[in-house]
């Protein structure tokens, strides 16, 4: 079925080698429309998450059936056919919730992370791998939105996880920075989104910078644990 | 040789194009069957939403019959603000009429129309208002809406419960900055004041058509 290795190797993927919002840098559209608060961008993720997992396994069953040359209208027709019943099912199933998420579903469908999945993964893998693809790429992709999200809200408007209480009626929007606070549009504004996205990448590379540096230089640890100095 | 080619690129495209034509009436059989198992519970929800909202205004002890099922069609009302067509709700209690239940926009907020649900009973008092809609300043001018006032106990909106046009004189409707009774926040009056102005407005409609709201819905 699935091997240890291969699981990791989706999971290692989809957080943080692959990320989609900071490594392959895809579905920008909804990032920045939807990050002004870490609230949002946690439920468009929730919401991607299952739309990914369902249209990855979808395309991974059928993928024997669908001809090459036909496969992204086909794909197109899954994804939108799947998001559409989604929609229906949350609608009719989990009222409560959808009042909250209703407006991130048909985002999902201008999100070109859910094509991009199916084309490059589950269109050439069996369907509990791409599965865990689909799962694993939404959950880097929720970390890095809320995050985004978090850091927008912060500077915008001093604020952290504002509308959360249309998720959970008890709970409220932490006033981090003082009410007098005087706010900074930009963050919240798109060009805003570009900056703080670009400050996110440029963190990552260096943090893959630093770690290849440390693995270069392993060899010489076990001297040290020897305490020569 | 070309021909048989030229064949076999027909063959491969008719093919082709009864696959995806197989896709389609997959997916969108796939669709209908999650339409139609879907609706009566969307639909369900929809009007549930819909009842919450005129239990805010109405409660539910005061009226036995099926509102949603006796809705009228209102023509645009322009006394009420209504530039376009509504429904209007009126509830009974062992077929009597007790209120109606309608829709008011205040077209002078500080940002745009404000959109109000409006109850008023059969004596004339209002049973209760409340905000639909309004794209008035957060934090400033959006205490009308109950859920964003900071006074839980008693929402500035309440204000207008039990108020009647039989007790409260004409320049009372009106916020206290123009002499009125309506209390408001310091700092955002013109948010009040075109709310104010919309109830005191859906008061003096429905005692104007008294009786073709309350008489004619009794003969039904």
């Amino acid at each position: 079925m699935i091997t240890r290795d291969e699981f990791q190797t989706i999971a290692r993927n989809g957080i943080w080698k692959q990320n989609t919002s900071i490594v392959q840098i895809l579905g920008l559209c909804p990032l920045l429309a939807v990050t002004t608060n870490a609230v949002n961008g946690v439920m468009l993720s929730l919401a991607t998450i299952v739309v990914m997992a369902l249209s990855n396994v979808a395309v991974a069953s059928l993928r024997n059936f669908i001809p090459h040359e036909i496969r992204i209208p086909v794909f197109i027709l899954i994804v939108a056919a799947l998001v559409t019943v989604v929609d229906l099912l949350f609608n009719a199933n989990l009222h409560e919730l959808y009042l909250v998420l209703g407006i991130f579903i048909p985002l999902i469908v201008t999100n070109c992370i859910v094509l991009a999945r199916v084309e490059a993964f589950a269109a050439k893998n069996p369907p509990l791998q791409s599965t865990f693809d689909g799962i694993f790429m939404g959950v880097g992709m929720l970390w890095t939105l809320a995050l985004l999200g978090g850091m927008r809200e912060l500077l915008g408007s001093g604020t952290l996880f504002g509308g959360i209480d249309m998720v959970f009626p008890s709970l409220h929007p932490i006033q981090l920075l003082p009410e007098s606070y005087p706010g900074f549009l930009l963050a919240l504004l798109p060009p805003g989104a570009f900056i703080l996205l670009g400050c996110m990448i440029a963190w990552k590379n260096w943090m893959d910078a630093r770690a290849a540096e440390r693995a270069r230089l392993k060899p010489p640890t076990p001297v040290e644990a020897l305490g020569c100095h | 040789m070309s021909e048989a080619r030229a064949f076999s690129a027909q063959g491969m495209a008719v093919r082709t194009a009864a696959i995806l034509f197989v896709f389609v009436i997959i997916f969108t059989g796939l669709l209908s069957a999650a339409y139609l198992w879907t609706k009566p519970s969307i639909e369900a929800s929809a009007a549930e939403e819909k009842m919450k909202l005129i239990d805010e205004v109405l409660p539910r002890a005061e009226y036995d019959n099926a509102l949603l099922q006796e809705a009228i069609a209102l023509p645009p009302t322009p006394e009420l603000g209504l530039a376009d067509a509504s429904t209007l709700y009126v509830a009974r209690k062992s077929g009597q009429p007790v209120g109606a239940i309608f829709e008011a926009v205040a077209p002078d907020g500080y940002a745009g129309k404000i959109r109000l649900l409006v109850a008023i009973r059969a004596n004339g008092q209002v049973a209760g208002v409340r905000v639909v809609q309004h794209k008035e300043t957060p934090g400033l001018g959006d205490y009308i809406e109950v859920k964003k006032d900071k006074n839980k106990a008693r929402p500035w909106i309440t204000q207008f419960t039990g108020m009647a046009l039989a007790n409260v004189s004409d320049k009372d409707w009106k916020v206290k900055k123009d002499g009125g009774r309506i209390e408001h926040y310091a700092g955002a009056t013109v948010t009040p004041r075109a709310v104010s102005k919309a109830v005191h407005k859906a008061a003096q409609w429905a005692a104007a058509n008294r009786d073709r709201l309350f008489a004619e819905g009794a003969a039904k």
